[in-house]
């Protein structure tokens, strides 16, 4: 088992034939996702590597290729667009790479997807990969081993940072999962650790958050009052100036709420396990199974 | 991008708030013009981009323009926050009975633009929503459908609960206030304070406005608002290589790609004792410019005693930021020791490129930055 995707996810690539989409999709497919078709406007027709179909639209890709899954490659001004296209069609899995996409878009596309019942990962996130079974997204397959600890994390490479050490200290990931650092993103902290307290797989969960807002803060209260398996926690930004944007919109300390001190401090509370460095999610994580 | 309180009052007047007459001036003499063309008693405020200008003394009243000219010699050139004010506006002055708060703000928790709007204006929201939570109200608005006249109403009621005609005053001023943050896609948008004059006016005294970054692209109008003299210079540089980089105090120069391993790359440095002197995120693809507009960053800051790469090849190659490390120092040969980790997509490459010109490089982050934080720390010299 695993969360999210599997190796029967069947998935869609909006924008396959621009830079991203296309080196990605290859990478994908090398991986073994099972990539069904592409989206392309005016390419309707063509092949990828002469052998995955593209369409004009997500509604014709979905139409003829039962996909269940949609997987975001295209600009930042057309984003919104595609992941209300993808929505619309009946995707119930959409994972939205695409990095600066405005804010006030995703105001809207919010209660759209959620209407549809649909499932967003994203804005600005890596995506996710269930190692040996299915990547749909970014993370580098090589660095990934299956195995029993969940991911979670509003980084990208920070996320492989961690997860790079796991597997180099023999832990494998049932499924690792990239949230995206925007502000307002789809699926979030808790959606992901509700699933992985379900999947059977998971063991413990390795949890990478960073300053601002409260996610983390919400996170650790579901742990203390609905999780069962052990969570290890770490927070990025710790020495993060307040008020300034670190590169992800969402980090930004406002006020009191969103400092890492505060995250850590709800960590604790909950029981967490908290990893002080990367490197520290393995002896935690070893010292809580 | 923040911008100056006079542009956005300027954004704010198109919308049709009412707002007093006023200008923006460069030197004392043009304060005096202004002065004299507005009449009667103006206000001369500093135009930075950080808050507590009052309490600096960057916001005096004039009662003639003979007066306007001598605070405003006073006040340009005047150091507030660390940043040096260029410009003055010069603006008539309000009477004023009673101050409220008016702002729109992007929330995460509800994934909407929320109204805040307080009848204690005038001093820090922030504090008032510590101290009296009673006295703001908070309306989440649905963008699809936008601010509905109802809406507004409440608003205006709760600031001025026993007189309908403030109320229709200021649920208009909702209306064009909220019109303003969607069109130019703002991330916050503040009327501070909204007053009523002894003759019943209502009147946007100060407005801040701040536009989301990642909407630029499709506002050319506004990024011709921005003003790079109100900024730090080695950021304003790295923004126009398509660097994200924010200067700090410490000596450890940091490149990396990736927001959140930057984050943790500082928190590292830290953990071993030493000071980060930015946040660097070199971002996803990597081309070997970016690795040499990098370096001339940050080698810039003349506190920086180190210089530490963190690369995890994802999308990013590490051979491309192993050519840009060769290509940069050859041009301009390093003074400071480089400290370099990378691992991932084509690391072996990566290793010979840097073998082959002499650096040294580690595959382990924490071996890496325990290594420049004791070089940064004893000063060291060579490479």
């Amino acid at each position: 088992m695993s969360i999210f995707i599997d190796r029967n996810t069947t998935v869609v690539v909006q924008g396959i034939t621009g830079r991203d989409g296309s080196f990605h999709t290859k990478q994908m497919i090398e991986y073994g996702t099972r990539i069904v078709g592409g989206v392309t406007p005016g390419k309707g027709g063509q092949k990828f590597e002469g052998t995955v179909p593209v369409f004009n639209t997500v509604h014709d890709a979905v139409k003829a290729t039962n996909a269940n899954t949609s997987v975001i490659y295209v600009p930042p001004m057309y984003a919104a667009d595609a992941i209300m296209e993808a929505a619309d069609a009946g995707i119930r899995f959409i994972v939205a790479i695409t990095e600066g996409v405005p804010v006030n878009d995703m105001t809207r596309v919010h209660p759209f997807v959620k209407e549809k019942g649909a499932r967003l990962l994203g804005p600005n996130c890596p995506g996710l990969i269930t190692p040996g079974q299915s990547k749909v997204g970014i993370i580098p397959g090589r660095i990934c081993m299956p195995g029993n600890i969940g991911v979670v994390s509003r980084s990208g490479t920070l996320t492989y940072e961690v997860v790079y050490q796991l597997t180099r200290a023999g832990m494998g990931q049932s499924t690792c999962v990239g949230i995206g650092g925007d502000p307002i993103n789809g699926t979030n902290f808790i959606d992901c650790l509700e699933a992985f307290e379900k999947d059977p797989q998971t063991k413990a969960v390795a949890m990478m958050g960073e300053i601002g807002g409260t996610d983390e803060q919400e996170a650790a209260e579901f742990v203390r009052t609905r999780m069962k398996k052990p969570v290890v926690g770490f927070i990025a930004g710790q020495t993060a100036p307040p008020g300034r944007r670190m590169g992800h919109a969402g980090a930004i300390i406002s006020g009191s709420a969103g400092t890492a001190a505060e995250k850590l401090e709800a960590f604790e509370k909950a029981g967490m396990g908290i990893a002080r460095r990367p490197i520290e999610f393995v002896e935690q994580l070893r010292a809580r199974m | 991008m923040n911008i100056h309180e006079y542009q956005a009052k300027e954004l704010l007047r198109a919308e049709g708030v009412p707002i007093p007459p006023g200008e923006v001036a460069t030197s004392a003499e043009q304060a005096e013009a202004i002065a004299k063309k507005i009449g009667g008693m103006v206000v001369v405020k500093a135009q930075v981009h950080t808050g507590g200008r009052g309490k600096a003394g960057g916001v005096k009243l004039a009662k003639t323009p003979a007066e306007a000219k001598e605070v405003a010699k006073k006040i340009l050139g005047m150091q507030i926050n660390g940043l040096t004010v260029h410009q003055v506006l010069v603006t008539s002055a309000a009477d004023i009975a009673s101050e409220a708060y008016v702002g729109i703000i992007l929330d995460r928790a509800s994934k909407k633009p929320v109204f805040m709007v307080s009848p204690a204006g005038g001093i820090d929201i922030e504090e008032v929503a510590a101290k009296t939570p009673e006295k703001i109200l908070k309306l989440p608005i649905d963008t699809r459908y936008g601010l509905q006249p109802y809406q507004a109403s409440e608003l205006g009621f709760f600031l001025f609960p026993d007189d309908v005609k403030k109320v229709r005053a200021a649920s208009k001023i909702m209306t064009q206030l909220y019109s303003a943050f969607m069109k130019h896609d703002a991330s916050l948008a503040e009327i501070n304070p909204l007053v009523v004059t002894p003759a019943g006016e209502v009147l946007a005294l100060d407005a801040k406005f701040s536009v989301d970054d990642n909407a630029l692209d499709r506002h050319p109008d506004l990024v011709k608002l921005r003003d790079e003299t109100a900024e730090e210079p080695s950021e304003v540089d790295a923004r126009n290589s398509n660097l994200t980089f924010i200067k700090l105090d410490g000596n450890v120069g940091c490149v990396v790609n990736g927001a959140g391993l930057a984050m943790a790359t500082m928190d590292l440095v830290k953990y071993y004792g030493g000071e980060p002197a930015n946040f660097l995120d070199i971002g996803g693809s990597s081309n070997p410019e970016k690795v040499v507009n990098a370096l001339r960053i940050i080698t810039g800051d003349p506190s920086v005693k180190v210089i530490l790469f963190n690369i995890f090849g994802g999308i990013t190659r590490t051979d491309d930021v192993a050519n840009g490390i060769v290509t940069a120092t050859k041009a301009n040969p390093l003074e400071i020791p480089i400290v370099i980790r990378l691992t991932g997509t084509n690391e072996e490459i990566a290793m010979k490129i840097l073998q082959e010109n002499g650096f040294s490089a580690s595959s382990d982050m924490d071996e890496a930055v325990k290594k420049a934080v004791d070089l940064a720390t004893k000063g060291g010299k060579a490479a």
